[in-house]
């Protein structure tokens, strides 16, 4: 008799799970809340750090969706159950899915740039964040972001709702350094007129690429930054951005005109994992993100057997990496199936 | 008239208290500023000394205050100061009885029951007028002695007194307190063994035990009696001695403090006598503990009022003491004494920072003001909370007000967050540079934001304008029927800003405004009991994981109720709440703003 999984979840980390599980010969169920699968992936243009485009990795994921996984998409569990090892989820409209083991992939949040008001986010016109531009590129291909207009000054915000105590938020995020880095050669390729001014406490260029993008950010394509966290943004008469940051390089106060404000969201847990993490007793650290039972030795699974994590719950990381930590997590839920482990 | 060596103890006690006592309000009166002297002047033919006398009766005496906040607390306090009271007063009216002099030595009334044993009065005669005394003071007794029980279990179950933690005591103050809970007891033991002894002379309950007592135990004469009576002399004498250099010097100060407070001399931010009278008069009752954040929120029950000012007194003060506190003034609201906890703490911190330096020269370059008819101040926590202002003015210019937005392009900070900091010196540099643009404007109005500006603007600018939060001049501009809105119900919690609420006394415009504009919920802890943010710029000295408990807690008290909104009156409550709320958080400002209808430019027409 085959083995059940159900994942929760259809991001990234959900998607290759279930793939992998599958490939397994595992039967495999995987819920997904939204219309549609792929989570925060579908809404980014071209990736970090090689730039291409996002779309391919979701034509890669989604070829692993065949016939031996069933799809419930809309779906909202309100309630999951254990008895014998076995698990029940339960959704809304009153279905009931069992399985013998539960992954859960239900990624992050982003940081809710309103709670750093003094930024202006949806109080100034000219304020957006990354994750808008990203769909702004999306939407409007090779587009120019002024309708026209070359020679336009841009400066762009580092750790927006991440490394910041007045937001609560101690973590860094990681991967919004080498997004901000991306973007401004993007919007540099669109206006070579543009000034791009990057503000930054210091920049983490951890990854592979990482480094020699943030050169080639400065060598070729002429972009500033400006070491300093930004204290106050306000919004000039004609919708312009004056922006007052603190050199700390030079020690000076700054003041700056800019046209358009571009806000590093980080990464936030997200709610509905915070939800369902309190249906199965999972413990969650200092930063809110879930923690496996084992950081080093058992990362994907929890302290409750049968129950496992994948992807961006655990904390931020680049896609590359949850696609590694997708493939761990599969394998480790087949050992616990087959074998009994967890 | 009659003498016994042992009222030597009281009588030699109760002079050196006296001399004592009027020493020290002699320096007092010395050590204040001429302006507080001056308002002392010809005190006895004012009226104010009635109005004074009144309020030592209610509070002194009965403890009213205590008694509302915690009626068993009440009683204890009540049954001590004036249980006691009417001994004195009975036993004098007694006392004359027997000596038929209007002056009695003042051991004769305390001690009545040695020198007098009247066979004619019978222990429950009630109807002549000694058997009603001797009746009376038998009843009080009990009354003082119910209250002596209440102060023993006290130290042992402080939470049937709705306290979680009681004071701690010093030597002195134990020294004092034992001999304090022996008066009574031994003036009990010494009547009823007398009156056993004589068998007759002693009242309804000193008769009756004495009595028994008599019988159980034969080698009850007159001597042991008498060895009560000395104990009791000394008890008294002893804590008179102890009396000022313990807890229990709040008794007399707390009756000049009354007085002085009647005459209007306060405890302001500088140092002064009043302030140690102050300190000397709280009673530790600890009302203030069980009240304060930083306790019930963040676990720290080392800092509150009450210990704080026992620092003060022992002279122990320390950086942490002052410093740990959100100045948030719950305690100076619940104080059944009505210290001014806030200016105590703030005075303190002036006499810390007073070492340090800060140059303000910068601020001397000459402004020249625009004019206006009304002047809008954000103030700098709104320029965090950018929406704040937006609101403001949007109204303004949608009520077509003649307004300058003095601090657009940001200016010098109104000089509170200095003053809490106990930094008076460079506040009042602040203070200065503002008011000259305030001031060359020629505005008549000045409308803040920022309750923290406002209240510093009313309490140290001494302008000669008036000074509003944007809550009430809001309010006025909707009853001028300047501001057409529409209402949309949403449902809100409401939370009073420290410095507005408790610390302005504005409560009305505010919730008067909100009920305009949406439908506000109750909340468990509102008006002056509302609780802090937790954003204080007050508390100088605390992670942010005891700020963020405390915001926490305050939170919950507007959670769990059905509002979709948490809307508040200060940019930094809103901010402070917004990094841990769930319903989002506003400002009334942004309430009212967006119920004004949006006008079509062109045609003038209300839109929606
Ligand atoms: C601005 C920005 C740009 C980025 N750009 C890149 C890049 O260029 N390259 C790169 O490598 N990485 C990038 N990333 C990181 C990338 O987005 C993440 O690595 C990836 O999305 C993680 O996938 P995930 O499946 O863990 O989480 P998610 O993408 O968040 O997916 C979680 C899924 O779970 C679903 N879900 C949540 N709760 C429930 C529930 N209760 N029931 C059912 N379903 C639920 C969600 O709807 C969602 O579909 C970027 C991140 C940001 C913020
Ligand atoms: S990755 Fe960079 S921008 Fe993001 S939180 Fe870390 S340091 Fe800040
Ligand atoms: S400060 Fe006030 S509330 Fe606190 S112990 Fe003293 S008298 Fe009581
Ligand atoms: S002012 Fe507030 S924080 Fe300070 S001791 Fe009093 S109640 Fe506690």
């Amino acid at each position: 008799m085959s083995k059940t999984a159900i994942i929760i979840g259809g991001g990234v980390a959900g998607m290759e799970t279930a793939g992998q599980l599958n490939r397994l010969g595992i039967e495999v169920v995987l819920i997904e809340k939204q219309a549609s699968l792929g989570g925060h992936l579908k809404n980014w243009d071209r990736l970090f750090p090689d730039r291409r485009e996002s779309q391919e990795v979701f034509d890669y994921l989604e070829k692993g969706m065949n016939d031996g996984i069933s799809l419930y998409l809309n779906a909202t569990i309100s309630d999951i159950r254990e008895a014998g090892g076995k698990f029940t989820v339960i959704l809304e409209d009153g279905r009931e899915l069992s399985s013998d083991a539960l992954v859960l992939a239900t990624g992050y949040d982003l940081f809710d740039a309103r709670k750093k008001e003094e930024y202006g986010f949806g109080i100034y016109d000219n304020v957006i964040t990354s994750a808008e531009l990203e769909e702004f590129f999306r939407n409007n291909k090779q587009k120019n972001l002024f309708e026209g207009v070359q020679s336009k000054r841009v400066g762009i915000v580092h750790c927006v709702g991440s490394r910041d105590e007045k937001v609560g938020n101690l973590y860094c995020s990681k991967l919004c350094c080498v997004t901000g880095v991306k973007q401004a050669i993007e919007i540099r390729e669109l206006m070579p007129d543009a000034e791009i001014f990057c503000f930054y406490m210091d920049l983490r260029m951890f990854d592979r690429h990482f480094e020699e993008m943030y050169y080639e950010a400065q060598e070729k394509w002429g972009i500033r930054f400006i070491r300093g966290r930004l204290s106050e943004a306000a919004e000039n008469p004609d919708h312009t951005i004056l922006v007052k940051v603190e050199d700390t390089l030079t020690g000076l106060p700054l003041k700056m005109k800019v046209d358009l404000l571009i806000l590093l969201v980080g990464f936030v847990p997200s709610p509905e994992t915070k939800r369902l993490a309190g249906m199965l007793g999972l413990k969650e650290g200092d930063d809110r993100f879930l923690c496996p039972s084992d950081e080093h030795l058992l990362p994907n699974s929890t302290d409750h057997p049968g129950v496992f994590l994948a992807g961006t719950l655990k904390g931020p990381a680049s896609i590359a990496a949850t696609i590694v930590d997708a493939r761990a997590a599969a394998l480790q839920v087949a050992e616990y199936l087959v074998n009994g482990e967890r | 008239m009659t003498f016994n060596l042992f009222v030597l103890p009281f009588i030699l006690g109760l002079i050196f208290l006296v001399v004592v006592l009027v020493k020290k309000n002699r320096q007092w009166i010395r050590l204040m500023s001429t302006d507080d002297r001056k308002k002392l002047k010809g005190w006895y033919r004012s009226p104010k000394i009635l109005l004074a006398l009144k309020e030592i009766f209610f509070e002194s005496l009965l403890h009213r205050k205590m008694f509302r906040r915690n009626p068993l607390l009440g009683y204890m306090h009540m049954s001590f100061a004036f249980g006691w009271f009417l001994l004195i007063l009975f036993g004098n009216m007694e006392s004359r009885i027997y000596s038929g002099l209007w002056v009695n030595p003042p051991y004769y009334p305390i001690f009545l029951k040695f020198f007098i044993h009247d066979k004619h009065v019978l222990p429950f005669e009630i109807f002549t007028v000694p058997g009603f005394f001797r009746f009376s003071m038998d009843l009080l007794l009990m009354f003082v002695l119910s209250g002596l029980v209440l102060a023993i279990i006290k130290r042992s179950r402080s939470k049937w007194f709705g306290l979680t933690k009681t004071t701690q005591h010093h030597f002195t103050d134990k020294v004092a307190i034992t001999c304090l809970w022996l008066i009574f007891p031994m003036r009990l033991l010494a009547e009823c063994m007398t009156a056993g002894a004589y068998g007759y002379g002693g009242g309804f309950i000193t008769q009756h035990v004495g009595n028994v007592l008599a019988f159980l135990w034969p080698l009850n004469d007159k001597s042991i009696a008498y060895g009560f009576w000395w104990f009791y002399s000394l008890s008294l004498g002893i804590f008179f001695v102890t009396l000022p250099y313990s807890r229990y010097m709040h008794i007399p100060t707390e009756v000049m403090l009354i007085i002085y407070r009647n005459f209007g001399i306060k405890a302001g931010k500088e140092q002064s006598p009043i302030h140690e009278i102050e300190i000397q008069s709280c009673p530790k009752c600890g009302v203030c503990i069980d009240i304060c954040q930083m306790n019930t929120a963040a676990g720290i029950n080392d800092i509150q009022a009450v210990y704080f000012l026992q620092s003060v007194r022992n002279q122990q003060v320390i950086d942490g003491l002052v410093n740990r506190c959100l100045v948030c003034g719950r305690c100076e609201e619940v104080c059944p004494v009505g210290i001014h906890t806030d200016n105590q703490r703030i005075s303190q911190r002036n006499s810390f920072v007073q070492l340090q330096k800060q140059d303000y020269s910068y601020l001397n370059h000459e402004a020249d003001p625009q004019k206006a008819e009304l002047i809008y101040f954000a103030g700098c926590m709104s320029h965090l909370t950018p929406a704040i202002p937006r609101a403001m003015t949007k109204i303004l210019d949608a009520a077509g007000v003649n307004y300058l937005f003095l601090d657009e392009d940001r200016s010098v900070c109104c000089g509170r967050p200095m003053m809490l900091a106990g930094k008076l010196k460079q506040a009042e540099e602040l203070i200065e540079r503002n008011k000259k643009s305030i001031t060359g404007s020629g505005a008549k109005t000045l409308v803040t934001s920022c309750p923290i500006c406002y209240r510093v603007f009313r309490e140290e600018y001494g302008l000669d304008i008036r000074v509003l939060h944007h809550t009430q001049y809001l309010l006025e501009l909707i009853k001028k029927g300047k501001l057409p809105l529409q209402t949309y119900f949403r449902k809100v919690a409401y939370h009073d800003p420290c410095d507005l609420g408790r610390g302005s006394g504005i409560l009305n415009e505010p919730r008067e405004l909100v009920r305009k504009i949406a439908d506000p919920v109750a909340v468990r802890d509102e008006a002056k009991d509302a609780p802090c943010c937790g954003g204080s710029l007050g508390l100088l000295n605390a992670d942010r994981h005891e700020r963020d408990l405390i915001t926490k807690e305050a939170l919950a008290n507007y959670l769990d109720k059905d509002a979709e909104l948490l809307v508040t009156a200060c940019p930094l409550c809103k901010k402070t709440f917004a990094k841990h709320s769930p319903l989002e958080v506003v400002d009334v400002a942004e309430l009212v703003a967006a119920a004004i209808p949006k006008v079509e430019k062109e045609t003038g027409e209300l839109v929606n």
